[in-house]
């Protein structure tokens, strides 16, 4: 076993990043933004509604929420399905509690399954972003090319027909992707993805057919991380979404706005002794009148509309 | 490979029978900070060893949650060592002068050190022919002395990958310490070949890698075990001067979520009197000028195990 001799041979050492999708820049050194009405903070909410089939492979690895036993794992299989039964309605209702609207991240296979829950989002005048064909479908390298193209063709068709909504955002599933996603996803009519943390801001993205943009979905604030993978309280979860809503809003009074992100998994925080702990949340957030509650393609018109 | 069962890198010196250290002005702590500034490749090549990333890649989430330090969370990172009044030594990898000098700029323009974190976060040492390590210990004294003007004074080896050499060989080619031994929590005499080395306490429990993506740790947890920690090596000091370090990585700490909590733990340190706000390269120095010699002395040689 040994290092090949070409190991320290640098290709990409340069000015900026190894790669051409975007333009190395630090956030604030940016032109500032503003919100509609003078919001000094845009907050984003992003429920995710998936299914995790019975059979799953987990290729080329198990999704934060895989199955975990032997065939059938009834377990976990139903306790994620208890999301799209029950969670997600507690969810809408603690939303519309304080007037909000959410973009949900779909699996194409929940659309087609449960044709009335995307209906009950819809008429909501909630969002609908492309998440995918469902969690065992994953964008990688190693996919070939035309099935990664039928699948990101296949999926958003099957949500543009169930939602009548144009789905112009895409979250892949486990915010997996191939080197390819990207241009596949542009070239299917999809103005916005998700998958990368690297910013608070959106920032513009090359693609083969022509430039879209990074929505800064943090993968931090995500009652999953925080609740299910950290194994952290409830109250730790308000208090971290707290914390980062008021680093953000104090850093918006003099860096430019900011946008609040919140991925949501009804399965997760749908719970009955876990919703109070969003709806604390909610509360704090919205004390301050300067909040503006929005969807993803509405925070990115506004951002690309000053760019 | 003839791999040995003790790495014979330092002597027996039991805490409670050393010299004494006495830091400049009396101070009870020499307290240092090494934000870890990295830059980590989107498709590096294959290392026979271990992968890069735990997604193949490309590991957009991965990768992406580790470029957020050198977009944001540097930034905020820097504003609040600058409201404490605290210098960083940056644990480099060397690499980020050519692709984000802006970050470089900030950090030399404050008087910070550059130490070295090999080249890129994602090239590992384990297996390397003494010639490639060589060379890759010349490419950051060459270039933090490029683009920084500084000697290279320190190591923390790239994603914590070494061989057996590794610090003979950066004691060889003029490094003074290393941050690579957890072993103890005032400097040690590291044993190499040439050159003479001193161990600096940089602590994985003080980590924000290990407290948050080991040990999952809230940020308000995060900054009461450092508090913790300080206060215990405070009093300590009190009899012989201890150091305490708290590396930091900026796509972690920078998060808007765990900003504040770091703040208020740090500005807690900096609240007192009896601290020496130093650097990797300051410490070692002092060491090596009032310390080593004596330290060497004191100590014993470790028996063989049966």
């Amino acid at each position: 076993m040994s290092v090949p001799p070409d190991y320290l041979k640098y290709a990409h050492r340069r000015y900026g990043m190894d790669h051409d999708r975007y333009i190395w820049s630090a956030l604030p050194r940016r032109k500032k933004v503003n919100w509609p009405g003078g919001a000094r903070v845009a907050l984003w909410i992003v429920p995710a509604l998936e299914w995790f089939p019975l059979d799953m492979k987990g290729k080329p690895f198990k999704p934060p929420g895989a199955l975990v036993t032997a065939y059938p794992d009834l377990r976990h299989y139903t306790l994620r399905d208890y999301g799209n039964r029950v969670g997600i309605f507690r969810v809408m209702k603690a939303l519309e509690r304080f007037g909000m609207r959410a973009s949900v991240a779909v699996n194409a296979a929940v659309a087609v399954r449960h044709p009335s829950l995307i209906k009950a989002c819809v008429d909501r005048g909630w969002e609908v972003i492309a998440n995918g064909l469902d969690m065992d479908h994953l964008h990688y390298e190693g996919l070939p090319k035309d099935e990664e193209r039928e699948l990101v063709e296949d999926s958003l068709a099957i949500l543009r027909r169930v939602s009548g909504q144009k789905v112009r955002g895409w979250l892949s599933p486990a915010r997996s992707e191939s080197f390819a996603t990207l241009d596949l996803v542009a070239a299917t009519g999809i103005d916005y993805v998700c998958d990368w943390v690297n910013d608070d801001m959106p920032f513009a993205m090359r693609t083969e057919s022509r430039a879209i943009y990074s929505m800064p979905l943090s993968n931090d604030i995500d009652d999953h991380t925080i609740l299910v993978q950290n194994r952290h309280s409830e109250d730790a979860f308000t208090q971290q979404v707290c914390d980062q809503f008021d680093a953000l809003y104090k850093e918006a009074a003099s860096t430019g706005r900011r946008i609040l992100t919140l991925a949501l998994h009804p399965w997760v925080i749908g719970q009955p002794y876990r919703i109070g702990a969003l709806e604390r949340a909610l509360t704090h957030i919205m004390e301050n009148e300067d909040v503006w509650t929005a969807t993803g393609a509405e925070i990115l018109d506004a951002f690309t509309a000053q760019a | 490979m003839d791999v040995k069962r003790d790495p014979g890198l330092y002597d027996y010196l039991p805490y409670d029978r050393r010299p004494k250290i006495r830091w400049p002005n009396d101070a009870h702590v020499a307290f240092w900070l090494a934000p870890n500034i990295e830059f980590y490749e989107l498709d590096p090549p294959k290392n026979p060893t271990r992968g890069a990333w735990s997604r193949p890649p490309p590991d957009v989430l991965g990768y992406s949650y580790r470029d957020y330090g050198n977009r944001a969370g540097f930034w905020r990172m820097l504003e609040i060592f600058d409201r404490c009044g605290v210098r960083g030594s940056v644990s480099l990898n060397v690499a980020v002068c050519q692709h984000h000098p802006e970050v470089i700029e900030e950090c030399a323009k404050r008087g910070w050190e550059f130490y070295s974190h090999g080249t890129y976060n994602t090239r590992f040492v384990f297996e390397m022919s003494e010639d490639q390590e060589r060379a890759l210990i010349q490419d950051s004294i060459d270039t933090i002395k490029q683009h920084t003007g500084q000697k290279l004074d320190g190591w923390l080896a790239p994603a914590l990958t070494y061989t057996e050499r590794t610090l003979d060989l950066v004691a060889e080619m003029g490094l003074t310490y290393c941050c690579d031994l957890f072993h103890d929590d005032q400097p040690c005499p590291v044993k190499t070949k040439r050159g003479r080395l001193v161990s600096i306490p940089y602590s994985l429990e003080m980590n924000d890698a290990i407290v948050f993506s080991v040990n999952t740790l809230s940020p308000r947890a995060y900054g009461d075990i450092i508090k913790r920690q300080f206060d215990r090596l405070y009093e300590e000091g009190a009899n012989s001067g201890t150091v305490m370090c708290i590396p930091l990585h900026p796509y972690l700490v920078g998060q808007p979520y765990r900003i504040a909590a770091f703040e208020e733990a740090l500005a807690y340190i900096t609240g007192h009197d009896k601290i020496w706000r130093a650097t990797g390269r300051e410490i070692a120095q002092y060491f090596l000028a009032h310390d080593f010699d004596a330290f060497t002395r004191a100590s014993e040689p470790v028996g063989e195990a049966p």
